[in-house]
């Protein structure tokens, strides 16, 4: 059923001791669907997305990505991944970017972009040389390949883990709130990157506060509460008559 | 001041000078494999290798290297399956009980000093590394180790000086190292303050050229925590 979708997320639950974080959330994204994903805080949505690239095992439901199934079961309320493998293979096809850029600090620029593609795939190191210095000057940051990541602005390494990301030539791009640490002039820079990769049709699945972004670049914007979907729908209806009363309430905190 | 003493002193002192460095460098480098070894049962999560790695770390810790070195070396003989085995050769010679008890006692230190570094590395980098698909060995070679071993290097470095004073101690299980032979001078001679002081400032030397070693790394190793060149000389302007 999930042939071909690039990612396709059935039925996810996930609690944390007693409490329910996510009550069963589903997700088919269509290659190049950009998908925002909006919510307070604490509904559920970062959760949603870590349970995705199986940095948290989900108690329940099914993901698939580029059509292959995540195995695993369940035994006495607890999910075991049957394989370790395909665990680190499904999260290679997921490129992750983290609200506080998570770069390795002992790396310069440019190690930490051809880390994964010379360790985890194996490829020659002077083709990923070739290609992490052009992916960096995609993100108009390659004179700095050198540097660590201390020695850069939060904008500028948040471009760098995209960059990373995007080496392992990732099916689908997960973002977790990736403008939410930066100070509101590095906002733009990181944007500016993400919707060009949007426009390159680039499957995005973006958790964010950036209604701009939800707006404006996303064709499909998923609304959480309480570890559900509340409502969902292309941006000109949910920002228009479309929405609901609780995304309508949620947004008017934003001054739409 | 007797020139000509201290001279011939220093002479002799320096002949034993490679058994003290053999001391020092079987049992940093046997005794840093071992740390290795039990900082990885200590971390496993596993609660048999965990608990064996606390009880490890507490009693070589907790107890004098100079009597786990009598034990060692007095002690093990006493055991006739010991003196019937192959490790018999071995544990006969004085040389080698010193270098196994300095190198069994430095293992528990260096695998807390580990464990330190380890519990120090960001749990988000880790996660990073995960998110790109590494696991298991190649998450610890690429990721945990580097940036463990990083800060660990500080309290290592004093592990490691203090070693090399440690192998002081093997004089007193008759292995005729710098310690050993300056104890002979002074029985031959007399001379306690001379020949000490000139055993003391090998002591010194060696440390000395240790620590500088050290610093080097230190600073090869943190060029990530600095800030880059250029950017200092602008703040100055």
């Amino acid at each position: 059923m999930s042939d071909n979708l690039p990612l396709s997320v059935r039925n996810i639950r996930k609690s944390f001791g007693t409490h329910e974080v996510l009550k069963g959330i589903s997700l088919d994204a269509q290659q190049g669907d950009v998908i925002s994903l909006l919510g307070a805080s604490g509904s559920g949505k970062s959760t949603f997305l870590r349970c995705i690239n199986l940095l948290e095992i989900a108690n329940e439901g099914e993901i698939w990505v580029d059509g292959e199934q995540v195995r695993w079961h369940h035994k006495g309320g607890r999910t075991r991944v049957e394989s370790q493998k395909q665990v680190d293979r499904i999260r290679s096809e997921l490129g992750m970017v983290f609200q506080s850029f998570n770069l390795w600090s002992h790396m310069t620029i440019l190690e930490n972009v051809i880390e994964g593609p010379v360790h985890v795939l194996k490829r020659p190191r002077a083709e990923c040389v070739a290609e992490a210095e052009a992916l960096l000057e995609k993100v108009g940051i390659v004179e700095k390949r050198h540097a660590y990541p201390a020695h850069l602005s939060g904008g500028q390494q948040q471009r760098v883990a995209i960059a990373r990301a995007l080496a392992m030539k990732p099916k689908v791009m997960l973002f977790d709130e990736p403008t939410s640490a930066l100070d509101p002039e590095l906002v733009g820079e990181v944007l500016r990157v993400m919707r060009a990769l949007a426009e390159e049709g680039m499957t995005m699945l973006v958790v964010t506060h950036e209604m701009s972004f939800a707006r404006n670049v996303s064709n499909r914007v998923i609304f959480m509460k309480e570890g559900l979907v509340d409502s969902q729908g292309a941006p000109e209806s949910m920002f228009g008559d479309g929405a609901s009363p609780a995304f309508r309430q949620f947004i008017g905190h934003f001054g739409h | 001041m007797d020139f000509e003493f201290l001279a011939s002193t220093f002479v002799t002192l320096l002949k034993s000078l490679p058994t003290t460095l053999a001391l020092f460098a079987f049992s940093v480098t046997l005794g840093g494999s071992l740390a290795i070894l039990i900082v990885w049962m200590r971390v496993s999560g596993n609660p048999i290798l965990g608990g064996f790695a606390k009880a490890y770390i507490f009693v070589f810790r907790g107890s004098p290297l100079l009597i786990q070195m009598f034990l060692v070396f007095y002690g093990l003989a006493q055991f006739s399956l010991i003196r019937q085995s192959f490790l018999w050769s071995y544990l006969r010679e004085p040389f080698d009980c010193a270098v196994l008890s300095l190198a069994l006692c430095t293992a528990g230190y260096s695998a807390e000093i580990f464990r330190g570094g380890i519990r120090a590395v960001s749990v988000k980098e880790i996660e990073a590394a995960r998110a790109i698909g590494m696991s298991g060995f190649l998450l610890v070679r690429r990721i945990i180790a580097p940036i463990a071993f990083r800060h660990a290097l500080p309290a290592y470095s004093t592990e490691v000086v203090l070693m090399m004073k440690s192998t002081a101690l093997a004089s007193l299980v008759t292995v005729w190292d710098v310690t050993g032979v300056a104890q002979r001078l002074i029985s031959q001679t007399y001379r306690t303050m001379e020949v000490f002081l000139c055993a003391a400032a090998i002591y010194l030397f060696l440390n000395f050229v240790l620590l500088q070693a050290f610093a080097l790394l230190e600073f090869y190793l943190s060029r990530h925590r600095r800030a880059p060149a250029l950017n200092s000389a602008s703040k100055l302007a």
